[in-house]
């Protein structure tokens, strides 16, 4: 590769924002993204992703107080057009009043470089994206997966020291997603560029991400790689906002919870245990015969082909979710005894 | 297939009737006048051969060109700016500005002989400071100023209407890439408003090369082809030549909208 730049180290000091109509974005933020690391800002709609990214970017400034790092240097006054970092928006933003050639050369062609070198670099962004058949297209001729294709290798062609990504594939259909979703991840690890992604998709997050930074209402909740995230979630919001989470209610006494499923033998009960959450993987039907003292009854059944999606009243507020591989058909209403794996347990 | 080409026939047949009504007609019964003088088509030939009316063509169009890229020029700047930054009394300053739009030619002529006029405004400063009273109101370049005036409402309207729907986010993109802020206006902002630019410049050109009312307010020493018209017209009774001159100055105009058209690529409101 001949990606010249080497990585950026980005840091945030008490960031925070409040827009001008008084709206409070964000909360004071701190945190440090290492070079070369790829990290996601997950979180649901208007807690704060797109402002945090807008202040990396040198589109907003933080609050006074509030200081950007790049390097250790402070940009936090940096106008974006002097802080290098190449920016890629869910709705393209591509110059329609250029082709898609136009479009990839044009931060090059600001930097005054030489035509020859501009042509060459097209042409290979062209070719690491797959469109070099499009070079001549106009914008308006292009596909939303095309589009967005012209977009990164437009970003990615004047070797930014890092790259921004505002939900890039939100504006997509499913199948191309999982598609070009391949693709930015394949491009980030090759480029090794320290490279910031926005979604509130947490498969996406899960598998692009390093590091993936949890937000809710302009707060970090978590910073964690995406399994840490995922098996310890620092709070509720963060257990219930990825994946899904199973939750039942009741007492702990002598090393057994008891709720109103029957009881679980739990030998690393903490005393003033009275919720425990846990992940649909780490409950299952018990096979005939094994011992167990908990049971609900099935509420409804979905055959996903590869497993079943069961859902188990309890005499909670929600039943429970589990993922059944058993080769058996469940009926509704039928009596099921179940059996949880401690070792899945969290209690927040 | 002749059901669909009859459908076409009805739906054109407004547009027709209206084309052939308004403009055909008179257009060509304005061509036959033309040729019915003294002279006979020779009319034709006097535009380009006689030097008084020549040269009031040329300054027609000369005057509107540069009406039309001055009013550009400043509706374009204020324009964006005023639809992208709102300060208190912003409202009311779009208000006034789209002021001149109720008034009739007449008036905007006596405002410019208010401001540079023998006892205007610009005279009483101008004196003051140099001693040398600046007068131009009864010059093409009061005419100018006038046309620029009530120019400048038709034109920042399209323009804010316009400049409200580019994409901040190109900008953005723009911006990211390394394109300061006047990289941004060349490279995005006005390629996004190139389409109201050629309309509401179209419109423009096209009422400054008609319009009559200010140049006769100012009369004196202007010779714009509605003058001249006029004149040979009332005065010299010479209905053939005046037809002969409406009638170029019909199509001129109606040609340069047209290449203004082609080079916007897209429907461009062509007022005449
Ligand atoms: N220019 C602005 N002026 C005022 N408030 C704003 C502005 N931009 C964003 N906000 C507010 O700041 C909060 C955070 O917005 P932000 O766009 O960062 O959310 P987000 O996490 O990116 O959401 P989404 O997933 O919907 O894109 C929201 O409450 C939003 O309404
Ligand atoms: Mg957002």
């Amino acid at each position: 590769m001949t990606e010249a730049s080497k990585p950026l180290a980005i840091a945030l000091e008490n960031c925070a924002k409040t827009f001008a109509d008084g709206t409070k974005a964000l909360e004071p933020l701190d945190f440090a993204i290492e070079a070369g690391e790829t990290v996601v800002f997950l979180g649901p709609s208007g807690c704060g992703k797109t402002t945090t990214l807008r202040i990396i970017a040198g589109l907003e400034e933080p609050d006074a107080g509030g200081r950007v790092l790049f390097d250790g240097e402070d940009v936090t006054h940096l106008p974006i057009e002097q802080r290098n970092v190449g920016m890629v928006f869910q709705s393209y933003a591509l110059f329609p009043n250029m082709t898609v050639a136009g479009n990839i050369g044009y931060g090059l062609r600001i930097r005054k470089t030489p035509d020859a070198a501009v042509k060459a670099r097209v042409a290979e962004m062209l070719g690491m994206m797959q469109i070099t058949k499009l070079a001549d297209r106009r914008i308006d001729q292009l596909s939303g997966g095309q589009r967005q294709r012209v977009a990164l290798a437009r970003a990615i062609a004047v070797r930014p020291r890092a790259l921004l990504l505002d939900e890039p594939l939100t504006a997509l259909d499913a199948k191309l997603r999982d598609t070009l979703r391949l693709d930015i991840d394949k491009l980030l690890r090759s480029l090794g560029i320290t490279a910031i992604y926005v979604t509130h998709d947490q498969a996406e997050a899960m598998a692009l991400g390093d590091r993936i930074v949890v937000m809710e209402h302009g707060r970090v909740a978590q910073i964690g790689k995406p399994r840490e995230i995922y098996q310890r979630p620092a709070t509720r919001f963060v257990a219930e906002f990825i994946g899904t989470m199973n939750r039942l209610t009741g007492t702990t006494k002598d090393g057994v919870f008891a709720c109103s499923a029957g009881s679980l033998p739990w030998a690393g009960a903490p005393a003033t245990a009275t919720e425990i959450l846990f992940r649909p993987e780490d409950i299952r039907v018990a096979e005939s015969g094994e011992v167990t003292g908990l049971q609900g009854t099935v509420a409804a059944a979905f055959f996903l082909g590869d497993r079943t999606r069961l859902f188990v009243e309890v005499g909670e507020a929600r039943p429970l979710v589990i993922e059944s591989t058993a080769r058996r058909d469940f009926s509704h209403g039928e009596a099921v005894r179940l059996a949880i794996d401690p070792r899945g347990l969290l209690v927040l | 297939m002749r059901h669909e080409v009859r459908r076409l026939i009805l739906l054109l047949l407004p547009a027709g009737i209206f084309f052939a009504a308004f403009f055909l007609l008179p257009m060509a019964r304005l061509f036959f006048i033309g040729g019915s003088g003294k002279t006979g088509w020779a009319a034709y030939a006097a535009i380009l051969t006689d030097m008084h009316y020549f040269s009031s063509l040329v300054s027609t169009l000369g005057v509107a060109t540069a009406t039309t890229v001055a009013t550009l020029i400043i509706s374009g700047i204020a324009g964006v700016f005023l639809q992208r930054h709102k300060f208190p009394g912003n409202g009311a300053l779009v208000a006034m500005l789209t002021f001149p739009l109720a008034f009739p030619g007449v008036v905007i002529g006596f405002m410019v002989i208010m401001l540079a006029g023998r006892q205007g405004l610009i005279g009483q400063v101008t004196q003051a400071l140099t001693g040398e009273k600046l007068v131009f109101a009864y010059t093409m370049a009061g005419l100018f100023m006038g046309y620029v005036y009530f120019s400048i409402p038709r034109t920042i309207l399209t323009v804010m209407a316009a400049a409200e729907k580019l994409d901040p986010k190109l900008e953005e993109a723009a911006r990211s890439l390394g394109a300061s802020p006047w990289r941004v206006a060349l490279d995005v902002i006005i390629p996004g408003l190139k389409p109201a630019f050629i309309s509401a410049g179209a419109i423009c050109f096209a009422t400054a090369v008609g319009a009559f009312g200010t140049a006769f307010t100012l009369a004196a020493k202007i010779n714009v082809l509605p003058m001249v018209i006029y004149t040979e017209f009332t005065l010299s009774a010479n209905i053939a030549m005046a037809a002969a001159l409406s009638f170029v100055l019909g199509i001129v105009t109606w040609l340069v909208l047209a290449i203004a058209r082609t080079a916007a690529g897209s429907t461009v409101a062509a007022a005449g």
